[in-house]
């Protein structure tokens, strides 16, 4: 079992209780000063001439995505470096602002691409804050499994494609292969592999279909075992070792400086889970354990991702054990479609169809921030109604983004080879960083 | 009842909605109340930093108003108006700092600073070195200036382009399509 587990300095348990267990890394602070996102050049390097400025993307195969990277080089050392982005924009907010709510869930799960059902379940639930409504047990229950698998399905893409840029390429086929299990789970549920809009207003879309329960239990029970093949695959893989420990360090004072969560925070000694510290949906009724690692390096954060997959599996094996019986959605027929076999038999269920269908349900006036706690970390959606039928305003807190903003602390005194390996554990999807 | 934060620098109101505590402080003494929040008050993570533009607010006017000045909009969804008229805004902008004091027991707060077109708002990067980025991103989609922010610049959006999109005066679909019949 994962508690098993210990950090390279073998002497602490991954999981324990108090909230900063960081070691220290490196005196004081080493976020850029004055522009805590840019590494400047020293002038007195930049006289000799001898400094080389590289532009690293936004179209490059280790950049998981369309990041760019503008690196300047002393040699092998970064001296410099600068990350641009925006390549991805897409104006999901302004977009959101002109739909209607039910038709704006769709919008969220592109923006993470990796992470969608999260996303999805973020938006949903800042809206039923505003309306006051609390969907029915089994919604709930179903939520929280399916967010785990999306968590898994998130953390599997990310260890393919590090150990892809890191140079190791049977682990993307060992990841890709699990990954497609969980896409056929959400086909199962869903009908759709991807951006899957299962989430409704005050529940599900659909009930759980039959087979669902058997077809989810083999998957987790395999799916530990095949994180111990990945870690047999890495952790005692000499070049990936060199290539991760003690390399992209952050301390804990660092990361809370620059905003980090999620597996960046733990990676750096911070016990910090929105799902353990500021519950929502079942987590309080579940047991399950927060890794936190307190060497701030690469490796670390390879050991949290690990270490959460086996996790969510145990979370997904309770959710599946807990699942009770019921509706899957509100019965509010202000806010949720009536079953469709009603339509040709009740008028009134007809008018209610048309009216949400057309003009769509009233959120009332208000704002509020809900956080998640997403495969990358806080999730948070803000949403400002003004009573109407759209949301006057929708932002998204990304994780992504906040965790780029660490790449020129992570890379202070690196070498260039050392980037790729940064860039990929900060692990940013660039849809989520660029909205 | 007395608000917990009525000692801060430039406080203005707080209120309580959702189970959400906003805290609403005077723009120009914004700097002083992040300070105190985060060594006095234990906020010491900055989730996120954002805007919203509440140009038009509340001006569809209420139920029984059908369709617009021109004519019955019935294609136009919600143009019925609303059930009631929202609360007016005090200015246009709103820059909303999440805030989140990162221990055992966790607390979160939303400091609020309202502002018009125009009028700088002081950066919080000397605070919670984060709202870098953040602050960049609300200066390229809503168009308000932090003063003393080291790097604002455009984050989102192309370096050359015009407007703020996010505003509400800003139009969807509306620039320049590039190669079209009305070159």
């Amino acid at each position: 079992m994962a508690t098993t587990a210990t950090s390279p300095s073998g002497t602490r348990s991954p999981f324990s209780t108090d909230l900063s267990s960081g070691r220290l890394l490196y005196e004081g602070s080493r976020i850029p000063q004055p522009i805590p996102t840019i590494l400047l050049v020293p002038p007195e390097l930049e006289e000799t001439g001898d400094v080389l400025t590289v532009n690293f993307g936004p179209n490059h195969p280790s950049t998981h995505g369309v990041l760019r990277l503008v690196v300047s080089l002393d040699g092998e050392t970064v001296v410099g470096l600068r990350a641009v982005i925006g390549y991805l924009h897409t104006g999901f907010e302004k977009n959101m602002e002109q739909k209607t709510y039910w038709k704006a869930i769709t919008y969220p799960a592109r923006m993470d691409y990796l992470n969608f059902q999260q996303n999805e379940l973020c938006f949903v639930m800042a809206i039923e804050k505003l309306l006051g409504i609390e969907p029915p047990p089994k919604a709930v229950w179903m939520r929280t499994l399916l967010a785990e698998l999306t968590r898994i399905h998130s953390h599997l893409v990310w260890l393919g494609t590090t150990g892809l840029e890191l140079g190791a390429i049977s682990i993307f086929w060992y990841a890709f292969r699990e990954r497609d299990l969980v896409l056929d789970l959400f086909e199962m549920v869903t009908g759709v592999r991807m951006h899957t809009r299962y989430f409704q207003t005050g529940g599900l879309a659909e009930d759980i279909p039959l087979g669902f329960d058997a077809e989810c239990r083999r998957f987790i029970d395999v799916m530990p075992k095949r994180v111990d093949e990945y870690e047999a695959l890495f952790d005692n893989n000499v070049i990936f070792l060199e290539r991760t420990r003690g390399v992209g360090l952050l301390s804990a004072e660092d990361a809370i400086a620059l905003g980090q969560s999620g597996p960046m925070l733990r990676a750096s000694g911070v016990n910090w889970d929105l799902r353990r510290n500021e519950p929502y949906l079942v987590y309080p009724e579940l047991d399950f354990d927060v890794p936190v690692y307190p060497d701030g390096d690469v490796y670390a954060r390879y050991k949290i991702h690990m270490d959460e997959i086996r996790q969510s599996s145990r979370i997904i094996r309770q959710c599946l054990d807990g699942m009770p019986e019921g509706p899957w959605i509100l019965d509010d027929r202000k806010i949720v479609l009536p079953p469709r076999d009603e339509l040709h038999t009740s008028m009134e269920s007809l008018i209610h169809h048309f009216k949400l269908v057309t003009e769509g349900y009233r959120v009332p006036e208000g704002e509020v921030y809900v956080p998640i706690e997403s495969a990358r970390g806080e999730l948070g959606c803000y949403l400002v109604s003004d009573g109407g039928p759209r949301p006057w305003r929708v932002h998204f807190r990304a994780p992504s983004l906040v965790a780029l903003e660490a790449t020129a602390t992570c890379l202070q005194q690196s070498l260039i080879a050392d980037l790729i390996a940064v860039a990929a554990s900060l692990d940013p999807v660039m849809g989520d960083v660029d909205r | 009842m007395t608000s917990a934060f009525a000692g801060l620098p430039g406080f203005v109101e707080e209120k309580e909605g959702h189970g959400e505590t906003t805290v609403i402080v005077e723009r120009e003494r914004l700097l002083e109340a992040a300070r105190q929040l985060r060594d006095a008050e234990g906020f010491n993570f900055l989730a996120d930093v954002t805007s919203a533009d509440y140009l038009g607010w509340g001006e569809k006017g209420v139920s029984g108003y059908w369709g617009n000045a021109g004519g019955r909009d019935t294609n136009s969804p919600g143009s019925w108006g609303f059930a009631s008229v929202p609360e007016p805004k005090s200015r246009r902008f709103a820059v909303s700092y999440h805030l989140l004091a990162l221990r055992s027991e966790p607390k979160r707060v939303r400091l609020q600073v309202w502002c018009e077109d125009g009028d700088p708002v002081p950066s919080v990067v000397p605070v919670w070195p984060t709202a870098d980025w953040h602050e960049r991103e609300v200066y390229d989609l809503m168009g308000i200036v932090f003063d003393g922010h080291p790097n604002l610049v455009r984050i989102l959006m192309p370096e050359d382009w015009a407007g703020h999109p996010l505003r509400k005066d800003y139009p969807i679909g509306g620039e320049p399509v590039r190669f079209s019949d009305e070159d």
